[in-house]
């Protein structure tokens, strides 16, 4: 399906219908949903109720005792976590978080105010779960969860990215990402997820990573990693897979092994590991940072993530470096430890270029690659030749998940400022902790849903539009998978012209390495800046 | 329809009491069973839903990370907004309670042509917000004035400050105004702001409807219709000491203030009102993000089935062989 | 992770301070107001005559509402005769006119304003009346 053009999706009519919203039926509408999971691959995981079914037939083929598998387990769910029971309790629907949603201010549709989003569940719990609702229903705010009311959930609960930014603004922290993360939990009960998510999580599951690469194919990835490395800087880097003992595992979202822009940042990062003879290893088995589990249930992101935690032990590595990825990190800082601690197996861990101690880490032994690098550079143990980026004029995206699940906003940027002359930052309302989501985070990166994206992807596109239009930004830096892919096609769209890189792409370019020859283009082949006619 | 069918929740609940106190003299009921009945709803229901909040764990540690994390010791952290320690989440909590930090930062998206979006920060909601609590919380501290005999300096203190203006006799408080300013602000910006109309449900017109309707009945009472302030300082204490009396002196307006503030009291609990207790135990904002640094135990947490290494290299041991990669098992 | 302990130590500061008026008063009555009108000018008086400038209910209620409009009529308007409901007049003054009659404002007027806590601000250009302590 061909997208309007941008200046008819900026159009945007933010007056909300005359009907109340309880009233007005969801409208399920080609270009704003993903297509439905498929059986095999849910079949491969066990997940419940798997079948083929198609979003836009009238029949989703939903087991007979839906309506009780649905609030049994959203009961289960609001004694399980006081986050979830607390967030549908307490909404004043004051209307402070209406406008911080990304797909609210590129679509306009009220239902995507993250208050409305939470009632769309909140006011199934009212009914099922809360005496007022019981008694005086839709007076009270309550209504009957029919088969309309779940696909209107369904619709919803995948038109949000989990990305928090309405949490920031909440007077009480009601975050949006739980109620999505919760209402997918209760979705994936009833077979109802979608094909970007399912599919990957099958292929994490076998393979290691959502892309099913297998393990001789991940090999050959890099071994042309190498050959690109070796003409371009003249030295072979001979990065080792599986190998026990290494003091360090490096995983990394698998986005980065396979689709542009996100394997420039690999080669920055092997030229990086090389030039620091670090003793470190490649997973082909926990190939994958991202853990698309958590996009279904929590169950099943512990079942994925699982594979880094237990490969670490196997391979008898000291601590885990973990590249540059957005909901990886959300997991690996606010969930991994929980799931899997103590990591006795580990030790704490320490650079071993400058000794650094990362006390930050120390009891889940899990280190950023940005904490790691930006402590080298401050260390002064890399010799950086900022000029070979000086074609770039540098803005930053914060992912979502980094700046308001973790507080990472000035390791990064440390990075960028070390191996980069020109570097802008967008406006103040839409970085660090205020970021805007890509538009395609938490398992929505997929075509079919072009629309969404775009309308999600608006406001941090208009961002980086401003700084295009002000300081000639032409190249959009961020530390996350999702994003390399999503802001790709966003800026393609709103801003075209604009590329995307990773933070240690622009490493890889600016390190001087031991033995290398005369560097004449960038990791990307380009010609560098002053070596055009070379 | 939640806007009428609250407005006319609340005039119905002024005309029982008129009704009730003019024509059947129903003065022990309105007067003393339904605020007891009202104070212990109160008290119990809040203590039932905090407990019952409290019966389900915090399973992970979701802190909203609004600044930079603690990292290296040449990285400055905002140790309020991100906060590593105890101590930071008592100043997070604090400024969250008592100022409403996260409504301060509010901001307004504008959409003009070009597209390009504007984000303007709008302090409204968050000084309405501050002024109606602070003004609710003034006028209950003053209200002690009923309830303590004899009255403690600092309640004197607090209602000399108010009615630091000394106009009209009675002094008029300057949290009367500011009160009744901000519920009309808050019912306003209900109504006008079409978002804002369009999430609104019963539940939020009418508590406002209530609340407004207290302050107005207390207005009136105070400085228009008047009634005998000693007969109700005698019918308060008579309550706080378990001997009730009812002064035959006392206005209908003041079994009618009494009777709705009776109504919040014992709404409260089943309402959304309780995020007045509900804010502290927020787990995107109570908990400090050192999750790498310490383990958070989730009481719930199980084992799970999981795709081992086993099961990975019996599926791929050749072809790793042939790519050369290391096995378990020739 | 509960956080049972804080969670009780909060719902104990809660009940505490809820329920502080009855701890305060601890069960035990307090004294209702007596304001006194024995005063040896009203008592000279016949008991007919021991009238206020209005009548009782109204001076109860109104009181405070026509002292301050007897200030504003004499200071700011210049006129000093009151003319009451039955058409008898009174020079409007605090010390001269209320005070003769109801010279006990301990007795009279802080019974009432201190039980119920009001603080009125007569007495901050007037001179309070001198009393022998009772």
């Amino acid at each position: 399906m061909a997208n309007p053009k941008p200046e008819e999706l900026a159009r945007i009519e933010y007056k909300p219908p005359k009907t109340g919203w309880m009233d007005t039926p969801a409208e399920i509408r080609k270009g704003m949903f993903c297509h439905a999971g498929k059986s095999k691959s849910l079949e491969y995981v066990g997940l419940p109720n798997p079948r083929q079914w198609t979003v836009m037939e009238e029949d989703w083929k939903l087991p007979e005792n839906w309506q009780e598998i649905f609030i049994e387990g959203l009961r289960e769910r609001v004694n399980k976590f006081r986050s979830f029971r607390l967030f549908l309790d307490i909404c004043v629907r004051c209307g402070a978080c209406a406008d911080k949603c990304h797909f609210y201010i590129g679509g306009g549709d009220p239902k995507n105010m993250p208050v409305l989003r939470a009632e769309l569940l909140r006011s199934v719990y009212r009914k099922y779960c809360t005496t007022s609702g019981k008694i005086m229903g839709k007076i009270a705010g309550a209504r009957e969860l029919t088969v309309d009311v779940l696909k209107e959930i369904w619709y919803y609960a995948y038109q949000c990215t989990e990305c928090r930014r309405c949490s920031l603004f909440c007077p009480y922290g009601i975050d949006t990402a739980e109620i999505t993360i919760l209402a997918r939990e209760l979705l994936n009960l009833l077979g109802l997820n979608i094909d970007w998510i399912a599919g990957p999580v099958a292929n994490c599951y076998r393979t290691g990573n959502h892309l099913g690469l297998q393990p001789h194919t991940i090999k050959d990835t890099f071994d042309m990693f190498a050959d690109d490395l070796e003409t371009f800087t003249g030295i072979r880097v001979n990065p080792t897979f599986n190998r026990k003992g290494a003091e360090i595992l490096v995983v990394v979202p698998s986005g980065d092994f396979f689709a542009d822009p996100g394997t420039y940042t690999t080669m920055g990062e092997l030229l990086l590991f090389h030039e620091l003879g670090l003793d470190y290893t490649w997973s082909t088995y926990a190939s994958e940072g991202g853990d698309f589990g958590f996009f279904t249930s929590n169950e099943m992101a512990k079942r994925l993530h699982s594979k880094i935690y237990a490969e670490a032990k196997r391979l008898k590595v000291k601590w885990i470096l973990g590249g540059e990825c957005g909901h990886m990190w959300r997991v690996w800082h606010q969930y991994h430890n929980t799931w899997f601690g103590p990591m006795d197996f580990l030790e704490e861990p320490v650079s071993p270029i400058t000794g650094t101690k990362f006390e930050n880490a120390k009891s889940n032994k899990t280190v950023h690659i940005c904490e790691f690098t930006s402590d080298l550079i401050k260390n002064g143990k890399l010799n950086l030749d900022k000029s070979r980026n000086d074609d770039l004029v540098v803005t930053f995206h914060d992912s979502c998940n980094t700046s308001r699940g973790m507080g990472f906003l000035e390791e990064p940027r440390y990075i960028i400022n070390n191996v980069c002359n020109k570097f802008y930052e967008m406006p103040p309302n839409t970085i660090r902790e205020q970021t805007f989501c890509c538009g395609s985070g938490s398992g929505l990166n997929a075509s079919e849903n072009m629309e969404i994206r775009l309308r999600g992807g608006l406001p941090r596109a208009n961002a980086v539009k401003h700084v295009v239009q002000k300081y000639g930004v032409n190249m959009l830096s961020c530390i996350c998978a999702i994003d390399r892919a999503a802001l790709t096609a966003s800026v393609d769209y709103w801003v075209p012209g604009t590329r995307v890189t990773g933070v240690h792409e622009m490493v890889g370019n600016a390190l001087v390495m031991k033995g290398e020859k005369k560097r004449t283009t960038n990791l990307r082949g380009d010609p560098l800046p002053g070596m055009e006619g070379e | 329809m939640g806007l009428i069918f609250s407005f006319f929740t609340v005039v119905a609940l002024g005309v029982i009491v008129f009704i009730g106190v003019k024509a059947a003299d129903m003065r022990y009921l309105f007067g003393v069973i339904i605020p007891y009945a009202a104070f212990f709803a109160f008290l119990i229901g809040i203590i039932y839903r905090i407990l019952q909040w409290a019966r389900v764990p915090v399973p992970f540690r979701i802190p909203t990370t609004a600044g930079q994390g603690k990292s290296f010791p040449w990285i400055k952290q905002n140790t309020i907004d991100n906060p590593f320690t105890s101590i930071g989440v008592i100043i997070r909590m604090t400024l969250e309670v008592l100022l409403f930090r996260s409504l301060f930062r509010n901001t307004r998206a504008e959409l003009r042509d070009g597209p390009k979006l504007s984000y303007g920060s709008t302090k409204w909601l968050w000084l309405g917000g501050l002024a109606f609590h602070y003004a609710f919380l003034i006028i209950l501290i003053r209200h002690l004035r009923f309830f303590l005999e004899p009255v403690p300096l600092p309640i004197e203190i607090v209602e000399a400050l108010d009615g630091f203006f000394q106009v009209g006799a009675p002094v008029l408080y300057i949290t009367n105004l500011i009160f009744l300013g901000a519920v009309t602000f808050l019912f306003l910006r209900r109504v006008v702001i079409p978002q804002v109309r369009y999430i609104s449900l019963a539940a939020d017109y009418f508590p406002l409807f209530l609340i407004g309707a207290i302050g107005v009945t207390g207005v009136l009472m105070r400085y228009f219709l008047k009634t005998d302030v000693v007969g109700i300082k005698e019918l308060t204490m008579g309550l706080i000491t378990f001997s009730p009396v009812i002064p035959q002196t006392i206005g209908t307006i003041f079994y009618i203030h009494l009777f709705l503030v009776s109504a919040l009291f014992a709404y409260f609990p089943m309402s959304k009102l309780m995020h007045m207790a509900g804010v502290f135990l927020s787990p995107t904002r109570n908990l400090a993000n050192n999750n790498r640094a310490v383990m958070h135990v989730n009481p719930w947490n199980y084992p799970v089935k999981a795709h081992t290494y086993d099961e990975y290299e019996d599926e791929f041991r050749n072809v790793m062989k042939e790519a050369g990669l290391p096995v378990e098992k020739e | 992770m509960y956080n049972a302990g804080k969670i009780i130590i909060g719902i104990i500061i809660f009940v505490g301070l809820v329920t502080f008026p009855f701890i305060f008063a601890g069960g035990k009555a307090t004294a209702k107001p007596d304001p006194k009108i024995d005063t040896p000018e009203i008592l000279k008086m016949p008991e007919n005559e021991r009238k206020c400038v209005e009548s009782k209910s109204f001076m109860k209620k109104e009181h405070m509402q026509l002292l301050n409009d007897w200030r504003d009529w004499v200071v700011r308007d210049g006129n000093t005769i009151y003319t009451n409901a039955e058409g008898k007049t009174f020079n409007m003054s605090l010390q001269n006119t209320c005070m003769k009659c109801h010279s006990n404002k301990k007795k009279f007027c802080d019974e009432c304003h201190n039980y119920t806590a009001v603080k009125p601000y007569c007495w901050d250009c007037h001179i309070a009346p001198k009393e022998k302590e009772s």
